[in-house]
């Protein structure tokens, strides 16, 4: 794709902020969830339904998407710069996460031409919500396991088994579903399908499940001789798990493609450095403290490490021994870096850490103990820390397996 | 929101790190870093030559004094690479010298040495006390005008390559003001050198007496301007240390991860454990950390305000990050881990001398709190 006029790009970024300046409201009344991962409620789910929509409609959503499917055909440049001005005026987080971030880059490179007319469009306008259902009850970080069973009859597969943590899995309208086709492979991977799989159709059911937050948020999901078109299968059958894992690199960011916008409200450092400015130790601004000084200058030490090295993939010299590196270590490092600087923050609010969200007398409507715990969601979920330390020791250090 | 700095890659610094790292591993095999550790001059005459018809000590000075007129921070691609090596040699101390002049030397003292270094003519600084202060201004020695020229007191301690240097700048009081001053190393006698036992084995450093030594009047540099160039080599020199540190981190690490595939315990290689395995991935994830810090300091190195934020960061980072890995490395080596023979000790050894030279990361965390809160 040959690079952008710039006279366009700086029209399209200013047509942007001013868009975003008028219609961004991250304040409907209710609290909005920081991550898709942490929708919990039906108010919720709408509003931010409604918001994808619309500014998918204004154009800054899938801009560099090929206009045939929903999108606008724009260079990447136009999509990071309305992705940059929905930032800058604090939008809500994009709901349909795992459609614009995996799913749909997933079609866009290996899906048929049917696949692509049929989903992409309706993934960008929220008008379909997409879950992934990869973990299960037994198996979750060994996730070449899993035994949900799929068997071949005419153009369907008969599903049966069951999937867990499924995000949105109550709104979800597909699945991205691994499944096993042969039981009897010598390798475990060898048994694996990844089929996109329909959500409102006998069968499925799902149970939700009650978050540490108090929230109902993903749901276990249930398939009982659910029949799922065999049209949905990517790839050839048995080779799910180099699908699956092509997604996962969706996921974490070492792929491109995604819709743009983002799904998750990032941290901000900045934030926590003026909330130790506003709570009190002794009468003066926590801030003055020696001990908690300190550890502000580790946090935004911290923070600025994760935006250089984010910066430095763009330059390819400085990733000559570790092409890899950057990208593979981000979830690890962006995901604890969030936990601490939000466990931190509780600690700064002193007496009041002890309210949580919904008490008038919490510091910030009881936002940093909600964030805190919500925290775990991308510690966990997506693959562990420790699973990361295992990727990022064995994929790029190339330490031997365990 | 405060600029805090930005990654920036020149092609003038892609070149230098593709030909530096070649260099580097070329002429400094660990083999050769030991040998020349028990060495006298304590590093390779020959070496350093080619150093200079590389062009490299002339990259950060003015074409107008034999220079390429380049940024110090394409000098950083090079230190990391030398740290990487252990590359023994004055090649930081005489770039910090130059830097000095180029900051606060007169017209003449840059006419006259500035092309001797650009050419390889090595140099040092001398700015250090008996207090070991971080603050470059706590300063004791003096210089007092006589007939026609200066005499100095006092004595100046851990200076680099004072042997080897045929020029050394020394901070001194000049009328209780912090000034500094340009020595020929003829005016100063063997005696006035004490070599010092260090840390880091591959370097050489010195205490200095400076007491009866004599220089002329011209040789004080600007006194307009010493305060801010002792300000500035403070940063220039913590800029080329975390440049060193860097290369050292890099290297502390593959050295781990060589032994941690090949050495087997329980019939699997070690690094198969995770108790191994993550350490090494935290050290790893921490380096990759500094470096970006590092090379966004040397984009930002000269924008007021924002290059010593830039700066103190990545030094804070080098601290942490080399000073994890090369503790690391001596633990995930075992019983040879604890011996003379394994490398790991060396890069330990260096960065508790980075750390002890320009402050270590508390020092520059107190530093960045004034500038940031
Ligand atoms: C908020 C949230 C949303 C999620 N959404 C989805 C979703 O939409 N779809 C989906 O399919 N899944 C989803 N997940 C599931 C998530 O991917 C799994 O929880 C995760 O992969 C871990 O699997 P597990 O829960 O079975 O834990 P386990 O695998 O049982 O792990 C338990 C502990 O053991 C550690 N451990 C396991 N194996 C190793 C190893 N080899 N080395 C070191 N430590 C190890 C883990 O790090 C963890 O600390 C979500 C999870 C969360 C928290």
């Amino acid at each position: 794709m040959t690079a952008p006029d710039p006279k366009d790009l700086a029209e399209y970024a200013a047509d942007a902020d001013a868009w975003f300046l008028a219609n961004v409201n991250s304040d409907p009344g209710f609290m909005l969830p920081l991550t898709f991962m942490e929708v919990g409620t039906d108010r919720q789910f709408d509003f931010l339904r409604e918001w994808q929509a619309r500014v998918h409609a204004a154009g800054y959503l899938g801009a560099a998407w090929p206009k045939e499917y929903g999108g606008r055909g724009l260079h990447p440049d136009f999509q990071a710069a309305a992705t940059a001005a929905m930032r800058k005026h604090n939008g809500p987080i994009m709901l349909n996460a795992i459609g614009l971030n995996w799913t749909g880059p997933l079609l866009l490179d290996i899906g048929t031409e049917d696949h692509k007319q049929r989903y992409l469009k309706r993934i960008l306008s929220a008008e379909d919500i997409w879950c992934q259902g990869f973990s299960e009850p037994e198996h979750g970080s060994d996730l070449g396991n899993a035994q949900t069973r799929a068997v071949r009859d005419g153009e369907a597969y008969i599903v049966n088994g069951s999937k867990i943590w499924t995000t949105l899995g109550h709104y979800a309208d597909y699945m991205i579903l691994l499944c096993r086709t042969d039981p009897a492979s010598t390798r475990k991977y060898d048994g694996l399908s990844f089929i996109l799989t329909p959500m409102k159709i006998p069968g499925v059911t799902t149970t939700p499940i009650r978050k540490l937050t108090g929230e109902h948020g993903f749901t276990q999901t249930f398939f009982a001789d659910a029949r799922v078109p065999a049209d949905g299968l990517m790839g050839k059958e048995g080779e799910g798990w180099k699908v699956a894992m092509r997604t996962l690199e969706y996921e974490r960011g070492a792929r491109g493609g995604q819709a743009g916008g983002y799904v998750q409200t990032p941290t901000n450092a900045w934030a926590v450095l003026d909330l130790a400015r506003r709570m009190q130790r002794g009468g003066k601004p926590a801030l003055d403290d020696p001990d908690i000084r300190s550890q502000m200058v580790d946090f935004i030490l911290e923070i600025q490490s994760l935006e250089l090295c984010r910066q430095r993939i763009a330059v390819p010299a400085l990733n000559t021994d570790h092409p890899a590196g950057l990208p593979l270590s981000s979830k690890l490092m962006t995901t604890e870096f969030v936990r601490r600087i939000n466990e931190f923050a509780i600690t700064l609010t002193g007496g009041q850490g002890a309210y949580y969200a919904g008490d008038p007398n919490a510091v910030d409507y009881g936002f940093w103990t909600r964030a805190y715990l919500n925290a775990f969601s991308a510690t966990i979920g997506g693959g562990t820390t420790q699973i990361q330390h295992n990727i990022v020791g064995e994929h790029v250090l190339g330490l031997p397996k365990g | 929101m405060q600029d805090i700095g930005r990654m920036g890659f020149s092609e003038a610094q892609g070149d230098l790190l593709e030909s530096a790292t070649a260099f580097c591993a070329d002429v400094s095999p660990v083999a050769r870093v030991r040998a020349l550790m028990t060495d006298d001059l304590g590093h390779d005459p020959a070496v350093w030559r080619q150093i200079g018809e590389l062009g490299w000590l002339a990259i950060a000075i003015p074409e107008a004094f034999g220079g390429l007129g380049l940024e110090l921070g394409d000098v950083v691609p090079v230190v990391e690479q030398m740290g990487r090596r252990l590359l023994a040699g004055p090649y930081v101390s005489t770039t910090l010298a130059a830097q000095a002049l180029i900051a606060g030397g007169t017209d003449a003292q840059r006419a006259e040495v500035l092309p001797q270094l650009a050419a390889g003519t090595p140099a040092t600084l001398a700015l250090m006390e008996g207090a070991a202060d971080w603050d470059l201004e706590a300063i004791t020695a003096t210089v007092t005008a006589g007939a026609g020229n200066l005499t100095l007191a006092g004595t100046k301690i851990l200076v680099e390559n004072a042997d080897a240097a045929r020029w050394i700048i020394a901070s001194v009081l000049h009328e209780r003001q912090p000034a500094l001053v340009l020595i020929d190393r003829v005016s100063v006698a063997e005696t006035a050198l004490r070599r010092e036992t260090i840390i880091d084995e591959t370097r050489r450093a010195f205490s200095l007496t400076l007491d009866g030594i004599t220089v002329p009047a011209s040789a004080l540099l600007d006194p307009a301007r010493a305060a801010a160039t002792l300000a500035h080599l403070h940063l220039a020199a913590n800029l080329l240390a975390c440049a060193e540190m860097c290369g050292g981190t890099q290297a502390a690490i593959d050295d781990t991860l060589d032994y941690a595939k090949t050495r087997i315990q329980f019939g699997k290689p070690i690094g198969t454990y995770q108790g191994v395995k993550h350490p090494i991935v935290a050290a790893y994830v921490r380096y990759e950390q500094a470096r970006s810090h590092l090379y966004s300091a040397a984009h930002c190195f000269n924008e007021q305000g924002t290059g010593e934020i830039a700066v103190r960061m990545a030094k804070a980072e080098a601290d942490a990050a080399f000073s994890f890995a090369a503790d690391r490395a001596i633990q995930f080596h075992g019983g040879f881990g604890f011996t003379y023979d394994c490398d790991a000790q060396l890069y330990r050894r260096r960065a508790i001398w980075h750390a002890a030279q320009g402050g270590d990361r508390a020092f520059h965390k107190k530093k960045l709190a004034e500038l940031l809160f």
